[in-house]
C-alpha cells in the first residue's frame, strides 16, 4: 500500500513538473517552426527586393515595406486612442469612481476585451466605415484611421486594466500622506499616485500596443487591404494593409513550401520576435520596479 | 480656490473619457441584439445554409464552434491545471520558473494569426493532421494556455497556506493535500479562468482560418479529423467573401456568436461572485 502511493506519487509529481515547463516548450515550437518555414524566404528572395516598396506576390513581387509601414501608421493610431482613454478611464475607475461604479465598469471593460474581434470588425464594415466616409467625406470608409480607431477601442481593455491593478497597489499611505500635506485629490492622483504606479502603467500601455500590432480580423476587415507604402500622416484616409491581415488573406491561397508560403511565415517570424521584445521589455520593466519597491521596504 | 476648480475640471474630463469608453461597448452588444433578433428562428438555429448561404440555417457552424471549444478545453484545461499547480505548490523561484513565467507571458502575446502559421507548421503539415478540428483545438489550446494557467495559478495561491500545513502535518502526502485540500478550495477561481480562456477560444478567427475552417460544408463533420464550420469564421465568410448576402443572416450570425461568448462570460461572473460570498477564509 505505502509503496504503491508513492509510485503514484511519483509519477503524478513528475507530471506536474513536466506540464510546468510546458510553456517554454511551446515557445521554443513556435520559434523553431516560423524559423524553419520563414528562413528560406532569406535565400529565395533578394534582400534588395525583400526590403522594396511592392508587395505583389503573383509576379514574385516581396516587398514588405509597405506591410511594414501599414502595421506601424495602424498601430500609432490605435495607441494615440488607447493611451488616453485607456489611462484616463483606469485613473477613473481606480481613484474617483464610487465603488458600486467600479463594480459595474470593471466587468463592462473586461466584456470589451472578451469580444471577438471578428464581430467588431463587421460592425466596422457595416456602420462605423460607412459613418466614417460621409463624416470626413472621403472616397472610402475602409482606411488605415478606421483600423485605428477599432484597434484603439480593442487595445483599450488591456491598457485599462494593468493600469487600474497598478493603481491600485499604490499604498493608501501614499495618498493620505498627500491630502495630510493639503493637496487636493485631483493634485494626489497626478504628482502622487500616477508617478509611483508608473511602471504598472507603461507596463499596460506596452501589453495594449502589443495586442495592436497582433489584432488581425478587425484590421483586415476594415483597413483596405491595399499594400501601399504609408509614409505621411495623410496615409491614415487611405486604405493600407498591415502584416497580420496580409498572413491572414493570403496564407490559404498559396501551396506549401512555395516562396510566397516562406515569405508569409517570414513576416511571420518578425511578428513573433516583435512581440517577444515588446512582452520582455515589459516584464523587465515590472521586475525592475519590484526591486525598487523591495529596496524601499528593507 | 484655483485648484478646487482644476480639479472639477479635471474630474469631469476623467469621468467623460471612462463614459466614452463604456458606451460603445454597451452600444455595440444592444445595436446586434436589435439587428440580430428578426434573423433569429428555431429554422435559423438548426438547418444548414442553402442557396450559397444566403438562405438556410447556420448550425454546422453553431456545432463547429461547440467542437472546437469542447477540444480545446479537453487538450488545455489539464495541461494549465497541472502547469498553474506545479507553479504555485512545487517549483522554487529559481532561474527556471523565472524562464517559465516569461515563457507565459510571451504565449499571451504572440499574435493570434502568429498561431495559426505554428498550427499550421506543426500540427497540419508536420504531424499531417490535415486542416481538421484536432489541427485546430490544439492551435487554439496553446493559445488558451497561458489565460488558463495565469487564472489557476492565481486562484491556487488564495488558499491560505495554513490549510497545508494542517494537512501535511496530519500525515497527508504532498499530493494528497493539493488533490483533497488545495483544488477543492480553487476549484471556483480555476472555473472562472477556465470558462475566460474558452471563451476567448470561441471567438478566435485568425488560428483557425488555416488549420481547421470551412468555408462551406453540407454535413456535419464526422470525425476530428474533418474540417469544420465555426462560427467566427462564418461571420467573418459571409460579411466580406459573400456578395450580395442579405444583411438580416448576417446579423443573426453576429448575434449567435456574441451570445455564446456572453453566455459563457455570465457563467464565469456567476460562479466567482457566488465562491466569493460561500468563501470562509
Amino acid at each position: 500500500m505505502k509503496s504503491e502511493l508513492t509510485w503514484q506519487e511519483f509519477i503524478i509529481t513528475r507530471a506536474i513538473k513536466a506540464s510546468g515547463y510546458s510553456a517554454i516548450v511551446f515557445v521554443a515550437l513556435i520559434f523553431f517552426f516560423l524559423l524553419r518555414e520563414g528562413l528560406p524566404t532569406l535565400g529565395e528572395v533578394p534582400l534588395t527586393t525583400l526590403f522594396s516598396d511592392r508587395w505583389y506576390p503573383i509576379e514574385d513581387y516581396f516587398g514588405i515595406l509597405p506591410l511594414i509601414t501599414g502595421s506601424l501608421i495602424v498601430t500609432v493610431g490605435a495607441a494615440l486612442v488607447a493611451i488616453p482613454f485607456g489611462i484616463g478611464t483606469a485613473i477613473y475607475i481606480a481613484e474617483i469612481a464610487p465603488r458600486w461604479m467600479r463594480e459595474i465598469l470593471k466587468p463592462l471593460v473586461e466584456l470589451l476585451g472578451g469580444l471577438p474581434s471578428v464581430v467588431l470588425g463587421f460592425l466596422g464594415i457595416l456602420v462605423f466605415s460607412p459613418w466614417l466616409r460621409v463624416f470626413l467625406d472621403l472616397p472610402t470608409g475602409l482606411t488605415a484611421l478606421t483600423g485605428s480607431l477599432l484597434l484603439g477601442g480593442i487595445a483599450v481593455p488591456t491598457v485599462v486594466s494593468v493600469a487600474e491593478d497598478a493603481l491600485d497597489t499604490v499604498p493608501r499611505a501614499y495618498r493620505e500622506g498627500a491630502w495630510a500635506l493639503g493637496a487636493t485629490r485631483w493634485q494626489t492622483i497626478w504628482r502622487v499616485t500616477l508617478p509611483a504606479a508608473r511602471s504598472g502603467v507603461l507596463t499596460g500601455v506596452m501589453l495594449g500596443v502589443g495586442r495592436a500590432i497582433g489584432e488581425t480580423m478587425a484590421v483586415m476587415m476594415v483597413t483596405g487591404n491595399a499594400p501601399v507604402l504609408a509614409l505621411t500622416p495623410g496615409s491614415l484616409f487611405s486604405p493600407v494593409r498591415t502584416m497580420t491581415a496580409t498572413i491572414a488573406a493570403e496564407m490559404g491561397e498559396v501551396a506549401s513550401g512555395s516562396v510566397h508560403y516562406h515569405t508569409l511565415f517570414f513576416i511571420g517570424m518578425m511578428l513573433f520576435l516583435i512581440s517577444l521584445a515588446v512582452n520582455v521589455v515589459a516584464s523587465a520593466v515590472v521586475f525592475q520596479s519590484k526591486k525598487r519597491a523591495e529596496r524601499i521596504l528593507s | 480656490m484655483n485648484r478646487h476648480l482644476s480639479q472639477r475640471l479635471g474630474f469631469s474630463l476623467l469621468t467623460m473619457v471612462a463614459v466614452f469608453t463604456v458606451v460603445p461597448i454597451i452600444g455595440v452588444i444592444v445595436y446586434i441584439f436589435i439587428q440580430g433578433s428578426p434573423a433569429i428562428s428555431w429554422e435559423f438555429l438548426t438547418v444548414a445554409p442553402r442557396a450559397g448561404m444566403r438562405e438556410g440555417g447556420i448550425l454546422p457552424a453553431i456545432i463547429g464552434t461547440f467542437y472546437l471549444t469542447i477540444g480545446t478545453a479537453i487538450f488545455s484545461v489539464p495541461l494549465g491545471i497541472a502547469a498553474a499547480v506545479y507553479l504555485s505548490e512545487y517549483s522554487a523561484d529559481t532561474r527556471w520558473t523565472r524562464l517559465i513565467r516569461l515563457a507565459i507571458i510571451n504565449l499571451a502575446g504572440i499574435p493570434s494569426v502568429v498561431y495559426g502559421l505554428f498550427g499550421l507548421g506543426l500540427f497540419v503539415l508536420f504531424l499531417n493532421f490535415g486542416t481538421s478540428i484536432l489541427s485546430a483545438s490544439l492551435t487554439l489550446s496553446i493559445m488558451t494556455l497561458p489565460v488558463i494557467i495565469s487564472t489557476a495559478e492565481e486562484a491556487l495561491r488564495a488558499v491560505p497556506q495554513a490549510f497545508r500545513t494542517v494537512s501535511i502535518s496530519l500525515g497527508a502526502t504532498r499530493w494528497q493535500t493539493i488533490r483533497r485540500i488545495v483544488l477543492p478550495q480553487a476549484l471556483p477561481g480555476i472555473l472562472t479562468g477556465v470558462i475566460l480562456g474558452l471563451e476567448r477560444a470561441a471567438g478566435e478567427t485568425a488560428p483557425i482560418l488555416f488549420t481547421g475552417a470551412a468555408f462551406f460544408l453540407p454535413r456535419l463533420p464526422g470525425s476530428v479529423f474533418d474540417a469544420t464550420m465555426a462560427l467566427p469564421y462564418h461571420l467573418f465568410v459571409i460579411s466580406t467573401q459573400v456578395p450580395e448576402m442579405p444583411i438580416r443572416i448576417q446579423y443573426g450570425t453576429a448575434l449567435v456568436l456574441l451570445v455564446f461568448v456572453l453566455g459563457m462570460n455570465l457563467i464565469a461572473t456567476v460562479i466567482r461572485s457566488r465562491a466569493r460570498a460561500r468563501r470562509q477564509w
